[in-house]
């Protein structure tokens, strides 16, 4: 019993210390706040993957009265809570992949730009257009300008351990 | 996701744009995540150099109050030369550039004096087609640069009034590139395009001459509309550790020596400030509590070198009156607090730490002074910024930096300033980027990840010996392995950067099945270049920590460049080198390392190839290049 009281309580502080790196990275004067803006970053860097309103739920939850800024002691709880919770699970590859498949009306097995365009920039949590610049130049291949999804969803899920 | 009807046809297309929304949103967080570590990476190790510019200089010192024991080598007299030119910046130099011979082959700009329009048109041209500008030109435009300076103020006034807007620029750092990229998008200097460049355009860079040569050459074509503050790279000591004196050096093989003269009076001559219409007060590094600017008005600002350290050398057998020395002391602190001071966002004035000169200003530091001149508004430079410029202080400071990709392609934008009579500053940014082809955000965030641990590996690697000394306080029972957090806590202590080391864990070391870090693998995949079976390894490592300050006493020594200095020579500075370091370094091992670099035995030793031997080689680095192929 006192074995997983113990391991519990190292999760906790494996937790901790991971959220307080992340966060640190944008501490740019080292006095425990970040700005606002940056959380988003931050969350999703620690494993998160959120819908833009759980985001902003989150973030108006943990913002200092609307000052823009964001303090550590607030945000520490409320982001363990969310990382032990597991609130905002990362997205399986096959359901990714079955994703791009329903975008992906001919089957082709890729998709053209203007497509991808169309869909990213007017369904769901749109696009702004540098947004969709930056997922272009990203994501398609130099040659033929075609969005090769399969071989995107494996080669950009990677991520080092962090 | 499961497909019942057309109804349902569509929220399924809206299901599935959320997710890929999502999943994409968050792998440009990651990204973003990791361009932010890469960043402190640069900046840590930036700025870290410039402290170790105080193991230069106080050697030099050190050497000079030994001088009068060593009566074998005249180093120390070539260095007190270099650091306190017998010659005053003030006083004419014979330069016979008149008697220079231009061959009829030299196909470069023929400049004739004073300048005119079609002579700075011949040497932009020139410079982009990588043409070098003759030494007897470069001579004499340096010379009429010298005499024009000393006409000028400390501070020098503007007014918006007689002119369209000012452009204010930032670090060039020998960017030509950049500096082109300005001329193009905002017209070149004239009367209607006045400005301002706010010091650091020599170093790092690898076209700092061409750089300056054309910021000198407008000077003087349009010393009304062109004006140049001096930064903390305007300076001998800075020159030598970072690139110019090199650059010249190489680019001037006969006559590098006067010209980097001339550079070095001329940098003395450079004003400290610019003011617009009494109100903006533009210099290259900051300020401080102690900030005077109408002392700093009064100076002469020639006798003060920018160098932080105030090892001004007053000559040892010169008597000087208290008063001078303490006026001395005072003019060179208001002058380095200018050139190298940061701001910061608490209140208050303390010691720059980080840069190892000048201070770290708050808000209040900056409203008093304003408040005091009546200015309203404090525009600097001396600090990279991802975007070009930065407001802080509550808008009454902006950093202003001109020097794009400065890290590595991608890092940073470039900016700068244009105000106009309503003294509304409006931004402009840009990039200059090499490739033809556009990097994806992945690309650039990889490769300037990639440098960015090189060089922190490489720093480990330095201090192998103290780290493994750290890390064995830890491991009593030899196993090899420490905790995470006590292997955080060695590199924080040994390295002093400032960098989240925990986690950047997984580029730089390898864990044990318990999860605990095996330390020996920091330094597994780098090495020595060539060994040298006579070294012994505290040797090696030393050698290699200070190999930046070993090649610039060397250039020293080495006054005709020919890349050889005598074993004796190279014996001697050796010796006292770590004497000051306070290495304890058998001289046997000292003399063994000169004979077996002297391949040839004929006294002299290629120390080019010396320190090909403590260059760092990277053994992942073939395997690295083969997985980053694709992407």
């Amino acid at each position: 019993m006192a074995e997983n009281k113990q391991s519990a309580e190292a999760i906790v502080s494996d937790v901790h210390k991971k959220i307080r790196a992340a966060f640190e990275a944008f501490d740019f004067e080292s006095n425990n706040t970040v700005d606002a803006r940056e959380i988003s970053t931050i969350v999703y860097s620690l494993g998160c993957f959120p819908f833009q309103k759980d985001l902003h739920d989150f973030i108006s939850q943990v913002e200092e009265n609307h000052s823009g800024y964001v303090h550590l002691d607030k945000f520490l709880p409320a982001m363990t809570k969310v990382l032990m919770e597991h609130k905002f699970p990362p997205i399986p590859e096959d359901l990714l992949l079955q994703a791009f498949e329903v975008l992906d009306k001919e089957k082709k097995g890729y998709l053209e730009p203007e497509e991808l365009t169309k869909y990213m920039t007017q369904e769901g949590e749109p696009f702004t257009q540098e947004e969709m610049d930056e997922m272009l130049t990203a994501l398609a291949d130099h040659e033929k300008n075609h969005i090769y999804y399969k071989d995107l969803i494996s080669q950009l899920t990677i991520d080092p351990d962090m | 996701l499961v497909c019942n009807g057309p109804l349902k046809y569509v929220k399924l297309t809206m299901k599935a744009a959320v997710l890929i929304q999502r999943w994409y949103r968050r792998y440009v967080a990651r990204l973003e995540m990791r361009r932010r570590y890469t960043w402190n990476i640069f900046q840590s190790i930036e700025y870290a150099g410039e402290q170790d510019q105080l193991q230069l200089s106080s050697f030099f010192s050190f050497m000079l109050d030994n001088f009068t024991h060593s009566t074998h080598c005249d180093l120390p007299d070539l260095i007190s030369q270099l650091l306190d030119p017998v010659v005053d910046p003030w006083l004419d130099r014979e330069t016979c550039y008149n008697l220079i011979p231009v061959p009829e082959s030299y196909t470069g700009p023929r400049l004739s004096f004073p300048l005119s329009v079609s002579d700075t048109n011949a040497l932009l041209s020139a410079f982009k087609e990588q043409q070098t500008l003759h030494a007897r030109y470069v001579l004499q435009l340096l010379y009429e640069t010298k005499k024009l300076l000393k006409q000028m103020p400390n501070i020098i006034h503007l007014s918006t009034s007689y002119t369209k807007e000012i452009t204010i620029c930032g670090d060039l750092h020998g960017r030509l590139d950049d500096l082109l990229l300005i001329f193009y998008k905002n017209g070149l200097p004239s009367a209607e395009t006045p400005y301002v460049f706010n010091g650091d355009f020599v170093d790092r860079g690898k076209k700092s001459i061409e750089v300056v040569i054309l910021l000198f050459a407008y000077l003087l074509l349009y010393p009304d509309y062109m004006h140049l503050n001096r930064g903390n790279h305007e300076d001998h000591i800075m020159n030598l550790r970072y690139g110019f004196t090199k650059e010249v050096m190489q680019k001037y093989k006969t006559h590098g020596r006067e010209i980097l003269q001339l550079f070095q009076d001329i940098f003395s001559l450079l004003p400290v400030a610019t003011v617009i219409d009494g109100k903006i007060l533009i210099v290259h590094g900051g300020i401080s509590d102690q900030t005077d600017l109408d002392f700093l008005s009064s100076i002469e600002r020639h006798k003060v070198g920018g160098n932080k350290q105030p090892t001004l050398i007053l000559l040892p057998s010169s008597i000087h009156a208290l008063s001078t020395h303490f006026y001395q002391l005072s003019s060179l602190l208001q002058v380095v607090d200018i050139l190298w001071s940061d701001p910061k966002t608490q209140d208050g004035c303390s010691p720059n730490t980080f840069r190892g000169g000048g201070c770290y200003f708050g808000p209040d530091v900056t409203q008093r002074l304003l408040l005091q001149h009546g200015l309203q508004l404090l525009i600097r430079s001396h600090e990279c910024k991802q975007e070009g410029y930065e407001l802080c202080h509550g808008g009454q400071v902006i950093t202003i930096f001109s020097a794009s990709n400065y890290y590595e392609e991608g890092s940073n934008r470039g900016a700068y300033i244009k105000l106009g009579r309503e003294l509304v500053p409006r931004f402009y940014q840009y990039q200059v980027s090499r490739t033809t082809r556009k990097l994806t955000l992945t690309q650039r965030v990889r490769a300037a990840e990639g440098s960015a641990l090189r060089a922190l590996k490489e720093k480990l690697f330095a201090h192998r010996s103290e780290l493994l000394a750290g890390f064995q306080q830890y491991d009593l029972n030899n196993t090899g392995s420490v905790s995470v957090s006590e292997w955080a806590q060695v590199l924080e202590s040994v390295l002093r950067l400032d960098v989240p080391w925990r986690t950047l864990r997984p580029h730089l070391t390898r864990l044990a099945p318990d999860g605990s870090v095996e330390y020996q693998s920091c330094f597994e995949d780098m090495g020595p270049g060539i060994p040298l079976p006579q070294v012994t390894p505290n040797l090696a490592e030393t050698l290699f920590r200070y190999r930046t300050d070993i090649e610039i006493i060397f250039n020293i020594i080495d006054k005709d460049h020919s890349g050889l200095i005598s074993t004796e020579e190279f014996r001697h500075t050796w010796r006292l080198f770590s004497a000051h370091l306070g290495v304890d370094i058998d001289d046997r091992a000292i003399d063994d390392l000169a004979r077996s670099i002297d391949f040839n035995k004929d006294g002299s030793i290629d120390f080019t190839e010396f320190l090909e031997a403590f260059r760092v080689v990277h053994k992942l680095d073939n395997k690295d290049q083969q997985l980053n192929g694709k992407t």
